[in-house]
């Protein structure tokens, strides 16, 4: 039956679900992001330990170093949940879309000078194989965390990076057809270059400490990589050598590490303030692994520029990320 | 290599192989068994990855993109449901039962697959199905949220929902649910993927969703049915995830077979006890019915069924172990939970209710064998007390199985006058079971279902004591929320409601 409701007035029981009220009070309705994120984990009585590790609970915070209180304190300023998320990445796909179009309409790839053409395939396109490690890492961090508003940005997180992998795929069928991604491969098993960085990477997916692996992978890594490579090397160098039209298809990765940047810091802010325990703990994974893919990172740069500019651009990164981790409540 | 030659066009299926396949790499610094540790303990053997099948091939962009479309459609459908008071729509509140029977239960299941998905995602040492099962990770949490938003808009005005987390942790018959996904979550990954991804999303999925989206289509709940029809395209992407894990799996080794045929058994049996309230809420929580389980049984279960099942022989699949256990039971489950239902209904956060006359007419033409000889008479005995001012209650615990944990209700396959009940001996300990099915599952792996949290159990321990009142508070159970219907407060609101409606 088919009735005419919307006239009708009548009073609601309940603003909102329990567990939301009990966080948020019930003065205002929650938002969605709220009723799709909080306490959705099951947090008591767990029927049975894993058969993988019966040392630990089926979600367990004691897996981390890292401890809080409340794992729901770390929200995700950008309030992703399903919804938001998918509605905000079709839209950068859109653009992206539109960017691959335009490149290719314009003929873009065949008009750049060969040296950018030839960092293009050197610096980016093995790093697809970066990014599939990332997409791991962030997996193991939704899999294994504690608590949804942690846990959930992770499987986006992890899907983003897919993505990227995707996208750097198509910028080399692009540049140099199957034979890009084939020679890319070749580097990123053997070349000296990345040897570095796939060897931390392998270390990196032995890690079972979800919030290590975070990290150490969307922290450190990420927060060095981005922007030198994305930031400095393709928005900066390489535009000015001829090369638009790679800057144009790297644009997903240069906005999606601004936004999702403001995501990580703010977990780890929450982390740090929690106690001068977890300060420690993050400081000495920061530290540690700053110095380690700083190194790391450099002979990656180097295939895009020259050693002495090398060193400056990743010290250049490596500052800027101090500076982040200081933002955050680390180091002072 | 030869910058900037014309790309050959490629197929799909290269295309997409270049895109996640061959993202991976063969470790060289560490050994695979450092980065895959849960890979080899459960004894399934598989010597190449690459020869799983990508069941669907889907780019990220590709998937933002349709996601995105469906997301939009169903938020739009559901504000509007929401602003429009779509909740008086329903044929009446009875139905409700249904939808916070779901909430409480199949929700927080649509999570913890969201969960057991990204860890098998993980876990699996081939990037075919770790992509394949991430990408069934991030649809799983779409689930779980669309459900709760869709739920929200009902809980403003009905009891019984805004609890449902709380209750999916604590109140006793979540935990029939919960254990079944906390059991899947708990195994190793290829079990896991037998479990969810073939067990339930492959064989019984269709026994639930169908059940519960054409329940809500029928009884004109907009909401939920706008769930499920916006879900359909990922269930169909899961599907074929189960289907093609399972042939993966038994095509490997053949070693793997019997080991697969152990899980199918399991799973199975584990799968049909969870449905038992499926079968409750389509024989009497729909006001308006769209078939009967047997009927769905019938189609869902038996004819698909068959035809899996004949498919897997040549693999030397056999089908699951207490098939016929299952067939026996599917003229007396609905009755059996519902009368159970019934009498412990004050510590329930849904109403139920006896059935009025035309539901006895539907109830004996549906299940003309059984229910006017076994159960009529027992819904009569519940009636009649109703009549003479009485209240039909068993503040009788009820003895919950060790396995699925519904009470020991069902009757003996054979026999549908007696009860059943089995019990096994376990390190000094008696452990009690509704069925030879489950009593099965545990002898497998008791160490495993000796640790299972029985919530009647714990209601007798400290803290509570078997001090119901505290009980109630400790599971967040208001009395309005549970009890007899014809006496709630949703059933005089929505009357209430419905008739400013009508007069207006
Ligand atoms: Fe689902
Ligand atoms: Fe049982």
């Amino acid at each position: 039956m088919q009735i005419d409701v919307q006239t009708v007035n009548i009073e609601q029981k309940n603003q909102t679900f329990s567990h939301l009220k009990k966080r948020f009070g019930d003065k205002k309705i929650p938002s969605r992001y709220q009723e799709a994120s909080y306490d959705l984990q099951a947090e008591e009585n767990l029927h049975y330990r894993p058969t993988w590790a019966p040392e630990q609970e089926l979600y367990d915070p004691n897996l981390s170093k890292i401890r809080m209180n409340d794992w729901y304190d770390l929200k995700d300023p950008r309030q992703f949940y399903y919804s938001t998320y998918t509605l905000n990445r079709a839209k950068q796909q859109e653009t992206m879309e539109s960017n691959f179009k335009t490149v290719e309409s314009l003929n873009l790839i065949e008009g750049m000078p060969d040296p950018v053409l030839a960092v293009a395939q050197d610096l980016l396109i093995p790093l697809r194989h970066a990014n599939y490690a990332a997409n791991m890492n962030n997996t193991l961090v939704c899999g294994y965390g504690y608590g949804t508003v942690f846990t959930q940005p992770c499987v986006y997180h992890a899907m983003d990076n897919l993505g990227i992998a995707q996208y750097l795929s198509r910028l080399g069928l692009m540049i140099g057809d199957v034979e890009s991604l084939e020679a890319a491969k070749q580097d990123w098993m053997d070349s000296d270059a990345w040897q570095p960085l796939r060897r931390s990477l392998e270390d990196l997916m032995c890690v079972r400490d979800p919030v290590e692996v975070f990290i150490k992978q969307n922290f450190v890594l990420d927060g060095l990589l981005y922007p030198l490579v994305y930031q400095r090397i393709v928005d900066q160098n390489l535009v000015e050598q001829g090369g638009s039209g790679i800057s144009i298809l790297t644009q997903f990765m240069t906005n999606w590490y601004l936004e999702s940047k403001r995501w990580v810091d703010s977990v780890i802010k929450t982390m740090a303030s929690e106690s001068a325990e977890n300060k420690a703990v993050l400081e000495e994974w920061i530290d540690s692994a700053a110095n380690h893919f700083t190194s790391v990172l450099l002979p990656v740069a180097g295939l895009a520029v020259a050693g002495n500019q090398a060193d400056e651009l990743v010290s250049e990164a490596h500052d800027e990320l101090l500076q982040r981790a200081k933002k955050a409540g680390l180091f002072k | 290599m030869d910058i900037k030659k014309t790309p050959k066009k490629l197929n799909v299926k290269e295309k997409y192989r270049l895109m996640t396949r061959d993202l991976a790499w063969e470790p060289s610094y560490r050994d695979e068994k450092e980065i895959y540790p849960y890979v080899d303990y459960e004894g399934i053997k598989v010597h190449d990855w690459s020869k799983w099948e990508d069941p669907f091939r889907l780019t990220m962009d590709a998937y933002w993109k349709y996601q995105a479309e469906k997301e939009r459609k169903y938020y739009a459908i559901i504000d509007a449901h929401a602003q429009n008071n779509g909740h008086l729509n329903v044929t009446d509140a009875r139905y409700l039962t249904a939808i916070k029977l779901f909430l409480q239960s199949i929700s927080p299941g649509e999570y913890a697959s969201h969960r057991g998905f990204a860890r098998v995602g993980r876990e699996f040492a081939g990037v075919g199905p770790q992509v394949a099962c991430q990408m069934q990770s991030i649809d799983e949490i779409r689930h779980a949220q669309t459900q709760v938003h869709a739920m929200s808009n009902y809980n403003k005005f009905y009891n019984g929902f805004k609890d449902f987390a709380n209750q999916r942790d604590r109140i006793w018959y979540t935990s029939v649910a919960r254990s079944f996904f906390d059991d899947a979550m708990s195994a190793g990954p290829f079990e896991f993927l037998i479990a969810i991804g073939f067990s339930f999303e492959y064989v019984l999925t269709n026994l639930l969703f169908v059940p519960f989206m054409s329940g809500a289509a029928y009884n004109g709940d907009m909401a939920t049915c706008t769930f499920g029809f916006s879900a359909q395209s990922d269930e169909a992407r899961h599907m074929t995830l189960g289907l093609e894990c399972i042939k993966f799996m038994l095509e490997q080794d053949p070693d793997n077979i019997p080991i697969v045929q152990k899980w199918i058994d399991k799973w199975f049996w584990r799968g049909c006890r969870l449905l038992t309230l499926v079968a409750a809420m389509m024989d009497y929580m729909l006001p308006k019915r769209v078939m009967s389980w047997r009927e769905a049984w019938n189609i869902y279960g038996v004819e698909n069924g068959n035809a899996l099942f004949r498919d897997l022989a040549r693999y030397g699949i056999k089908p699951p172990m207490h098939w016929d256990d299952v067939e026996k039971s599917i003229d007396h489950t609905s009755h059996q939970i519902m009368l159970g239902l019934y009498q412990w209904k004050f510590g329930t956060a849904f109403h139920s209710w006896t059935p009025t006359a035309s539901d006895i007419e539907w109830l004996k033409e549906k299940y003309p064998t059984t229910f006017e000889k076994y159960y009529l008479p027992r819904w009569e005995y519940a009636i009649a007390q109703k009549e003479n001012g009485g209240e039909y209650n068993n503040f009788g615990l009820p003895k919950l199985c060790q396995v699925c944990q519904l009470p020991t209700l069902f009757t003996e396959p054979d026999d549908p006058t007696q009860l059943c009940h089995r019990e096994t001996d376990y390190e000094g300990e008696k452990y009690h079971f509704c069925s030879d099915g489950c009593q099965h599952v545990f002898e497998q792996e008791p160490e495993k279902y000796v640790q299972a949290w029985l919530p009647m159990t714990a209601m007798m321990q400290e803290p509570l004591k078997g001090d119901l009142a505290a009980w109630m508070e400790w599971v967040s159970l208001e009395p309005t929320a549970a009890g007899e219907y014809a006496n709630s407060e949703d059933k005089a609101n929505f009357e209430k409601w419905r008739k400013q409606v009508s007069t207006d």
